[in-house]
Formats: structure tokens, C-alpha cells, sequence
């Protein structure tokens, strides 16, 4: 069937359905006074009503339209093709699709796919003759009704607007199915991993070592900690560097710098944000890590090329600019009042940035450091490129570790039976990351939304 | 005031001990107001130098791969070594399928024609007194290139006898050699090349027959892995572009109807408050976790296609979604209630109110929350790694359907090549290409936005 003669008649349904609208109800204007909606929305209602029948039976046939032929095929085949199941069976189906479609099959083709192609041949035929008529009927009997309706007090106005509300709330109920989808699919598939592995095992475990699917189901150790301790060690890493540097670049920008500087600087230090993240990951490994290794080697220190130090410092650079305009910001809704107050009774800048301007902003900073650190946490081309990938129990940041996303990629990426707890562990992972990540958002969501009522 | 005169006489001494302090202090406290103010500096410093270190070095390490080795040939396709039957037509009566198979049947042929041959008697016949073996002579030239001599014969089989200067690109280790991204002096058997095979790659090079061209099929090659001197990014170029295509035609109106809802239609209750909350919380969710929700719901539940764009494009279309409602509603709230209390006033009802009069005010802002949205999904790695999208795909995907990869995977699997010193260029000018992306939709919001504004 064609789609494309699908979506003509569907147009020209449209156009007929809102002509008729448009028309019939400015001729019913004329002669008894005005109409309570403009004809524009006496269109627009016949053809929301005339569409909406021929839009379900489309979705319908869209959903269940390959079952049915697949069915019909198979109901075709000779027995013993159906018992074989299997590739026997999909191979079967293909070639007497094939057939149908009029491209045949290289060889001659067996009597009984030759009958079956014929007979889905004219199945086809005969269901898409179906679907059209079904579509044309429902939308010529809904333009029916929908047109009888038209008349000059009908409130089409209304009618309409209350149906594009719901289209608007429809829209932003995505956001939330999103979140829901989340929630349910992470808990859904740790809770399978959970019938592998026991929960004390997998948060409480100090080692991780998988093993593969092949060798063995579940015989694999799921230890969460060593993976835990490499993201809080990357990420606190990360803070070290993002946080002076970010809170000195917002301050000096939002207390010293003169407008010109501000408007230069503050625009350069934001491309860094616009940096996708395997940019970063790259700069580490390439540029970063090698010369980590040479400084290290240079004052007698071991530093791995491929280290949590590494992954650490080119994540802070890249939290940097969020820092940065966080907090610059906070710092500009500090009320100006406060600032004149202290430099009027004789304090300097600094006195007045540290003594004044830095507690009144600090719960916003808070708020701000709290976001980074949930996206330091969950990021994961640069630790993936740059951590070096050894899940244990290290103190020393100079050599390599793992991390949360980095053991997610590796699960889910490799060629690992999508059931084994070697695949779903992914999931368990992902709900602790979920939720370590969700708790920090909502507690700096609070404490900035608490900061800017108190400011404004 | 009667203590103030009683204490008058000792007031020269004691306000010249207080003063002495004082100066003494305002020193150290403007020492340490000029300390405050370097370390604003030198934070703003090291940012910068962030951003210049980066640039410099994905540009110093990208840029010189747009230049590639190629060597110009005489070739000759001789009648003795292209031996194969005239190209199949198709008769009547002969169905599609036995004419595809006759077709590939020639195709075979062809291919398997010895087309090394036909380059090395080229090389021969450029460089006559060379003794070389026929190994270390096809090592120069690039494993692909073979394919460019069937197809120009495949184009037009009429060449056949005749010869053809053509263009070949020369392998990746002569490419490293004549860039000197090989240390020359290393000992042979750490050289990928073999002694001959650098002579004659020198002396092609003196002589003008290998020279550095501009690299264009960097953007209209595939990802080759057997033939790591013409990969190009092509693929993965179509790939992004699909993807970009069903974020903006499914997250762009989402986005802007859920943000128009919540700003204009939403009752405050605690429905929206939850909305609210859920899509703040929604925007700071790791990206890696929207992975594992394309991985469980769209592969694993929808039985969506691996490694397809429309899945990728869905997966970012959620993730991008929290980005474009937020920069909506602040372009929404940014408009002056004046507006709304004018048009309503004059009768206008809510939805056209918000439809005709406040939502064309906001387009600029729009479509720069469209942009930073579409930016951010185009540099997004991760989450694509979990739905497949990391398969070595060697072919332009002709639909969102087909299997394909995207710009960032491409620098994450380039990166991960053994021939490092090859591809660490490659990579590098996959990411200029990813970058000078990113800057052009910028660059293009930025221009559109002052359009836009200037009109008003």
C-alpha cells in the first residue's frame, strides 16, 4: 500500500473538510446576523473531526497492519515450514514477500511459495483496498456529522481551543512519561539483576570482576564500592580544580572586570560548556595524560598517562564555565544595598566580596557546586577514554580506576546476551547513578530556589 | 561629653599610636585586596588558557590531516589482466531477481579481477629501475584504492586498453613517513615499512608523483577499517544529520508546546509543580542514563532497530526536551504582561492571545533554545554507545533506519585504532569537522536571532 496516496487522500480530506467548514458557515452568517466563532475555527473543528476516525484506523492498521500479513503467510505455508520455526521459518516468509512484491527470488520458486505469494499478493491488494475504503468512509460519514453540526451559535471557538489545551498538556506530559520511563526500566531490569545477585552482595561488595556471559551464568562478582570510590575520587578531583578556578573567574567577572572584559571573557570561557565531552575525553588522553606522566616522572612521582588524576583535572575544566555562570549569577543578585553598605563603612572590595557578598551568596554557591558535582558524576566519555579502566580499591590517584558510567558503557557495550546479569548490572548501576545524581539536583534545586525568594 | 574633654589632653598621642596602626593595617589590607584581585586574574588566566590550550591542539594535530599523501598514476587497464564478460543487461521476461543475481554475479568478476596488479604496473612504470618486491610496492599504496580502478571501469567499461592518469591515495604508513609522524631514525624492524618501500616512497615524493592534496574524502568516503588511509565521514556524517533531523522535528514543537502550556495554560497546583520539578530534575539526569532507557524501552521493549539513527534521534529528542521547555519558558516569562492584558483586553481569548500576539515575540529566543538543544544532542557520545550505535558501519545510511553511526562515535571508535599515529590526526580532524559544526549553528543562531530582533 502506498503511503504516499495515504497521505494525499488524508490532505485532500483536510482541505475539503476545512473548505466546507469555512464556507458553510459564512454562508450561514449572511442572512441571520453574526456567527459566534470566525469561520476560521468552523473550519478548523469540521477538520479536526473529519481527521481524527481516519487517523485512528491508520494507527490501527499501523500497529497490527505486519502481524496480520505475517499471520496470512504463515497460515499459507505448507506444515511442515511452520514446524521448523525458527530462521527455516523467517527465510520462508521473506522470499514469499518477496514473491508478493513483484521482485521474485533468484532461482526458480518452490509451487507452494509461488501460491503463497499469490494468494498475499492479493491479500494485500485486498486489505489496503480495505484500509482506504475504511479511511474514506469514516472520514467522508465523520465530515457528515461534523458539517451538520456548523451552525451559527456553535461555539467552534471554544471547541477548538479546548482541543489544542489538551494537544499543549498532552506535550508536556512527555517530560513526564520520560522521568517514568526511567524510573520504571532502571527498576524493572536492576530487579532482574537483583534475582542473579543479592542487593548486600552488589552495594556492599569490595570487588568487581564480572566475568563474561559465555563462561559460566552469574559466576561473576558484582562489587559496587571500588566502582563508587573511582567516580567520588574523579569527581572529587574534578571540584578541586573547577571550584577555585570557576568562583575566582565569577567573582573577578561579576565584582571587578569592567563591562567590556566581561563581555569578551565571560563568552570565551563558555565555549568550554559547548564542548561535547569525547572533545574532552581526547584532550585528556592525548594531550593531558602524556604530559601528567612526564611532570610525574620529571619530580620523581609515578603518574599513569591513563589516571583518575587525568580523567579528574580535564573534568574540572570542563565543569569550569558551569561554576562560573552559576555562581556569577548568584553573585549579581546579591542586593547592590548590601555591597555599598560595607565599602561605604570602609571595607575593600575584597573585604566586602569575602565578608559580605560570599555568605549572602553562599547558598547558591552550594547549590551550584551540588549541580556540578552531579554532573561530574555522570559523565563519562572523558572517564572512559582517560581513567584507564581498573576497577579496585585505589588511594593513590596518580594510577588508573573505574567508575559508575564507565562500567555501564562497558556492560552494555560489549557482545554480552542482553538477559545475563553481566548486561543487567547496567541497570543496577544506572539506578544508583540515578539516584545519587537525583538526590543532589533536588537538594540544590531546593537550596538555589530557597536563595533567589530570599533575594527577590 | 564631658568624658571627651576630660580625656582631650591625651588625644594627640593616642590618635597618633591608632593611626600609625591603622596605616600599618591598610597596607596589609590593600596587599591583600591586590592578592584578591591576581587570583580573580589568574583564575580568568588559566580558563583561558584552557580554551587556547584545546584549540591549539586539536588544531595543530587535525589541520595536517586535511592534506594526504596521493600519488598520481598512469594506468593502464589492459586488456590481458581485465578479462571479464560485457556487463549484464536485462532481458525481457527475466525477473528482477535473476537479473540482480546475474548482476552480482558480474560484479564478482570484476572485483575479483587482480586491479594490485594493474596499480604496481603503474608504479613500474613511473619509477623503472626500482627493484622492489611486488609486497613492499603495494604496501604504498592505500588497501582501498583498488576499488577505484573497478569502479571507473564499472563507470565506463569503454576504458578498457586505454590509459588513465588517476589519482590513489597512498597508505596511511607512507602518509606517517613523508609527515614524519614517524621517527625517521627508528631501526627497521619497529618501522611499519619496509626499507625499500620508504626509498620509493621518497623518491615518488622528490619526483612529484606522491604529492599533499587536499583530503575531500575525509567528507564523501565511509569508515574503512581495511583501508584506514580513505576513511572518511561520510557515514557518520548522514547518521547525525538523520538524528538531528528527528530532534528538531519532535523535540522542537514537544518542547515548545509543553513550555507554552506550563508558562500560560498550567493551573497552579500540584500537578504543575510536579511537572515543574520533574523537568528541572529531568535536564540534570546524566546523559548515560537516557542510554539505558533507549536501551531497555526502544531496543529491548519497541524491538527497534540497533544501531539506528530514529533511535538515537529519540533518545537525544528526550534528553534535548528539558532544555528547549526551559530556555522556552524564559523567553515566554521574559514577555511583558502588558501584552497579555492588552490582547486581552481587546477580546482576544487565552489561546489566541498566547497563539497571535506572545508566542511570535519569542522566536528568537526559540530558536536559540533550539539551537543550544540541537547542539548539545549533535556532540552527545554516550548514550548513542549503548544503543549500538558504535557498530563499524561501512555505508551511507539512505534512511533514519538504517544502521549507521554518528560524528562523535566516529572520534570515540577512531580514536580507539591501533594505527595510532595515523589516526590520532584522523581523530583530531574529525573533530574540527565536529566542532566547525557546532560553531556554524551558532553562528547561524546568532545571525538569525539579531534578524529576528531588529525586526521587532
Amino acid at each position: 500500500m502506498n503511503s504516499l496516496t495515504i497521505a494525499a487522500l488524508l490532505l485532500v480530506f483536510l482541505g475539503l473538510a476545512y473548505q466546507q467548514g469555512w464556507s458553510l458557515s459564512r454562508r450561514l452568517a449572511t442572512p441571520q446576523g453574526s456567527l459566534h466563532s470566525r469561520p476560521v475555527y468552523h473550519g478548523s473543528l469540521v477538520a479536526i473531526w473529519t481527521l481524527a476516525p481516519a487517523l485512528l484506523v491508520l494507527a490501527l492498521w499501523a500497529l497490527f497492519g505486519s502481524t496480520a500479513s505475517r499471520a496470512f503467510i504463515i497460515a499459507n505455508l505448507p506444515a511442515e515450514i511452520v514446524d521448523q520455526g525458527g530462521p527455516a521459518l523467517q527465510s520462508a516468509i521473506q522470499r514469499v514477500r518477496q514473491i508478493a512484491s513483484g521482485f521474485g527470488v533468484a532461482g526458480d520458486a518452490q509451487p507452494y511459495e509461488a501460491a503463497a505469494g499469490q494468494a498475499l499478493r492479493q491479500f494485500q491488494v485486498i486489505t489496503s483496498a480495505t484500509v482506504l475504503a475504511a479511511i474514506t468512509a469514516f472520514a467522508a460519514v465523520s465530515l457528515y456529522f461534523a458539517r451538520r453540526r456548523v451552525a451559527p451559535e456553535l461555539r467552534a471557538r471554544n471547541e477548538v481551543e479546548r482541543l489544542v489545551s489538551y494537544l499543549l498538556l498532552a506535550c508536556s506530559a512527555v517530560a513526564v512519561l520520560t522521568t517514568l520511563g526511567i524510573v520504571l526500566s532502571l527498576v524493572f531490569e536492576a530487579a532482574r539483576f537483583f534475582t542473579f545477585v543479592s542487593p548486600v552482595d552488589f552495594f556492599f561488595g569490595t570487588v568487581w570482576n564480572p566475568r563474561f556471559s559465555t563462561t559460566g551464568s552469574g559466576s561473576g562478582e558484582y562489587g559496587l564500592l571500588p566502582l563508587l570510590w573511582g567516580t567520588v575520587m574523579v569527581a572529587a578531583i574534578a571540584m578541586f580544580v573547577a571550584l577555585p578556578i570557576g568562583l575566582m573567574t565569577a567573582i573577578y567577572l561579576s565584582q571587578y572586570a569592567r563591562p567590556r572584559v566581561r563581555n569578551v571573557v565571560k563568552p570565551v570561557i563558555e565555549i568550554l560548556a559547548g564542548i561535547p565531552t569525547i572533545v574532552y575525553g581526547f584532550f585528556a588522553l592525548v594531550t593531558v595524560g602524556p604530559f601528567l606522566a612526564s611532570a610525574g616522572a620529571a619530580v620523581g612521582i609515578d603518574i599513569r598517562a591513563t589516571s583518575a588524576l587525568t580523567a579528574g583535572i580535564v573534568m574540572g575544566i570542563m565543569i569550569i564555565p558551569f561554576i562560573s555562570s552559576l555562581s556569577d549569577d548568584i553573585l549579581r543578585q546579591v542586593p547592590r544595598a548590601m555591597i555599598d553598605g560595607s565599602i561605604g563603612l570602609g571595607a575593600t572590595r575584597s573585604e566586602t566580596i569575602k565578608r559580605v557578598v560570599l555568605p549572602a551568596a553562599l547558598p547558591g554557591i552550594v547549590g551550584a557546586f551540588l549541580l556540578a558535582v552531579s554532573r561530574a558524576i555522570g559523565e563519562t566519555m572523558i572517564v572512559v577514554l582517560a581513567a584507564g579502566n581498573s576497577p579496585f580499591l585505589r588511594a593513590n590517584p596518580g594510577e588508573p580506576i573505574s567508575t559508575v558510567t564507565v562500567t555501564i558503557v562497558n556492560q552494555l557495550t560489549g557482545d554480552q546476551d542482553f538477559a545475563s546479569p553481566q548486561s543487567l548490572v547496567a541497570f543496577a548501576l544506572g539506578l544508583t547513578l540515578f539516584v545519587m545524581t537525583l538526590f543532589l539536583n533536588m537538594a540544590a534545586l531546593y537550596i538555589v530556589r530557597r536563595f533567589r525568594e530570599q533575594y527577590e | 561629653m564631658n568624658d571627651l574633654f576630660s580625656t582631650k589632653p591625651d588625644v594627640p598621642q593616642e590618635s597618633e599610636a591608632r593611626l600609625d596602626r591603622i596605616r600599618a593595617g591598610l597596607s596589609r589590607r590593600h596587599a591583600r585586596e591586590k592578592r584578591f584581585r591576581l587570583y580573580g586574574v589568574l583564575a580568568i588566566a588559566a580558563a583561558l588558557a584552557f580554551v587556547a590550550i584545546l584549540f591549539t591542539m586539536i588544531l595543530s594535530k587535525g589541520l595536517p590531516a586535511f592534506q594526504q599523501a596521493t600519488l598520481s598514476l598512469p594506468v593502464t587497464f589492459s586488456e590481458e589482466l581485465i578479462d571479464v564478460d560485457p556487463q549484464p543487461v536485462r532481458e525481457a521476461g527475466q525477473s528482477a531477481a535473476d537479473f540482480q543475481a546475474a548482476s552480482l554475479r558480474w560484479q564478482r568478476d570484476v572485483t575479483l579481477i587482480n586491479w594490485n596488479r594493474v596499480l604496481e604496473n603503474a608504479v613500474r612504470q613511473i619509477a623503472p629501475d626500482v627493484e622492489i618486491e611486488t609486497r613492499d610496492l603495494q604496501s604504498i599504496i592505500d588497501n582501498g584504492e583498488r576499488f577505484k580502478l573497478r569502479d571507473a571501469f564499472v563507470a565506463d567499461p569503454s576504458i578498457l586498453g586505454r590509459t588513465i592518469q588517476m589519482d590513489v591515495l597512498a597508505s596511511a604508513n607512507v602518509d606517517n613517513w613523508l609527515k614524519g609522524n614517524i621517527d625517521r631514525d627508528l631501526p627497521d624492524a619497529q618501522q611499519q615499512l619496509s626499507a625499500d618501500a620508504r626509498a620509493l616512497a621518497d623518491r615518488l615524493y622528490e619526483e612529484g608523483h606522491i604529492r599533499m592534496a587536499f583530503a575531500w574524502h575525509i567528507f564523501t568516503n565511509v569508515d574503512s577499517r581495511s583501508a584506514p588511509a580513505s576513511a572518511g565521514l561520510a557515514g557518520a556524517f548522514m547518521g547525525s544529520l538523520y538524528m538531528m533531523l528527528v530532534v528538531i522535528v519532535l523535540a522542537v514543537p514537544i518542547g515548545v508546546a509543553s513550555a507554552i502550556y506550563l508558562e500560560e495554560f498550567a493551573p497552579k497546583n500540584r500537578l504543575t509543580d510536579l511537572i515543574e520539578v520533574n523537568i528541572n530534575n529531568l535536564a540534570a539526569v546524566p546523559s548515560i542514563v537516557f542510554g539505558l532507557l533507549g536501551a531497555a524501552v526502544f531496543i529491548n521493549y519497541f524491538r527497534l532497530p540497533l544501531s539506528a539513527p530514529i533511535v538515537g534521534g529519540l533518545v537525544l529528542t528526550l534528553m534535548t526536551l528539558p532544555t528547549i521547555i526551559i530556555a522556552t519558558r524564559s523567553a515566554l516569562r521574559a514577555v511583558p504582561p502588558s501584552l497579555r492584558q492588552a490582547a486581552l483586553g481587546l477580546g482576544a481569548s487565552k489561546t489566541q492571545t498566547v497563539f497571535h500576539h506572545v508566542l511570535p515575540v519569542t522566536y528568537p529566543g526559540i530558536l536559540t533554545a533550539t539551537i543550544i538543544g540541537v547542539a548539545q544532542a549533535l556532540g552527545e557520545t554516550a548514550p548513542l554507545l549503548l544503543i549500538g550505535m558504535n557498530a563499524f558501519v561501512a555505508a551511507v545510511p539512505g534512511s533514519p533506519f538504517e544502521q549507521s553511526t554518528a560524528l562523535p562515535v566516529q572520534i570515540f571508535l577512531w580514536q580507539g585504532n591501533e594505527n595510532r599515529n595515523f589516526f590520532e590526526a584522523r581523530t583530531s580532524a574529525a573533530i574540527i569537522v565536529l566542532l566547525g559544526l557546532m560553531i556554524s549553528l551558532n553562528a547561524i543562531a546568532i545571525f538569525l536571532r539579531s534578524r529576528l530582533e531588529r525586526r521587532r
